[in-house]
């Protein structure tokens, strides 16, 4: 092989490997820049939807925030009317038998409230029977509250309800008249008729 | 003469292959992310559409105003006609 001959074999190899990696370079970076605009494509719809939800989602901290403080003034509001009504002891009883260890979280207004021994008022006693109580009914609860003072004053909170029976009960008399006592021991005994339990007169034929 | 061909030889049997390791790799990579995007567009699109009840806060906002209102006046009534524990 002449100079001449080998020096234009090495380049034309040379070109050729050189063409080959180009033609990599071209095939590979062409299928890259193909992915690459995909990518932007997507990112461009998620920013798109992103966009949305911050729109969306922009007021909903200043609401949120509103709702909260109306409805925690809304528990001040209930929670101090009913320690104010029923007590504390009775009012963590009466949290405590609807809604089963929340006597243990106590009121948040009332932190004392939770060092507090519920009374077993949902227990023993109906939501009723409670709500007759507080209305000043006489239930038994209003004078039976078992660890605690009663739910109201008693002798005060009846006098409405005894105002409504005839003037002999309302004055209070040491003995109200007794019922009348019947039986073969009572003290008055009435007329026998002799005819109880005697056989059946036969009444005369008609002719 | 010697030293061009065994530069020729390195190019095809090094350089080539090193090239064309690392470009599939680079595609490879390019190619793994397209469909964590598709995925990502795809989530905040149904983000996007749940907070579409967000515009109802409002009514629930003033919902909310109207029944606390209505417990304040519950309220005072029954201070008024209900007797105070002490």
């Amino acid at each position: 092989m002449t100079p001449v001959f080998a020096v234009a074999a090495a380049g034309v190899v040379t070109i050729l490997a050189v063409l080959l990696i180009v033609v990599a370079l071209v095939f590979y970076l062409v299928s890259v820049i193909v992915q690459l605009r995909k990518i932007t494509a997507g990112l461009d719809e998620v920013i798109a939807h992103v966009g949305e939800i911050v729109q969306k989602s922009a007021p909903v901290n200043d609401i949120v925030t509103t709702i909260n403080e109306q409805l925690d003034a809304g528990v001040d509001l209930l929670e101090g009317l009913l320690v104010k009504k029923a007590g504390m002891p009775d009012a963590v009883g009466l949290v405590d038998g609807l809604y089963a260890g929340s006597a243990a979280a106590g009121f948040r207004n009332f932190p004392e409230s939770s060092t507090i021994k519920a009374p077993r008022i949902g227990e023993v006693y109906t939501r009723g029977t409670l709500t007759l109580a507080r209305l000043g009914r006489e239930a038994p609860i209003a004078a039976a509250s078992p660890d605690g003072p009663v739910l109201r004053n008693v002798e005060g909170g009846s006098l409405a309800a005894r105002e409504l029976y005839p003037e002999i009960r309302q004055t209070g008399p040491e003995h109200l008249q007794r019922s009348p006592v019947i039986g073969t021991d009572a003290p008055v005994q009435y007329e026998q008729r002799d005819d109880i339990g005697a056989p059946r007169k036969r009444l005369p034929s008609r002719s | 003469m010697i030293l061009w061909w065994i530069g020729d030889v390195v190019l095809l049997a090094v350089v080539v292959p090193v090239v064309v390791y690392l470009l599939r790799a680079v595609l490879h990579a390019a190619q793994s992310i397209v469909p964590s995007v598709q995925e990502i567009a795809t989530v905040a699109a149904a983000g996007s559409k749940d907070l579409d009840a967000a515009a109802l806060l409002l009514t629930t906002q003033d919902q909310v105003a109207k029944t606390v209102a209505g417990v304040a006046n519950y309220g005072g009534s029954l201070d008024v006609i209900l007797d105070d524990a002490c």
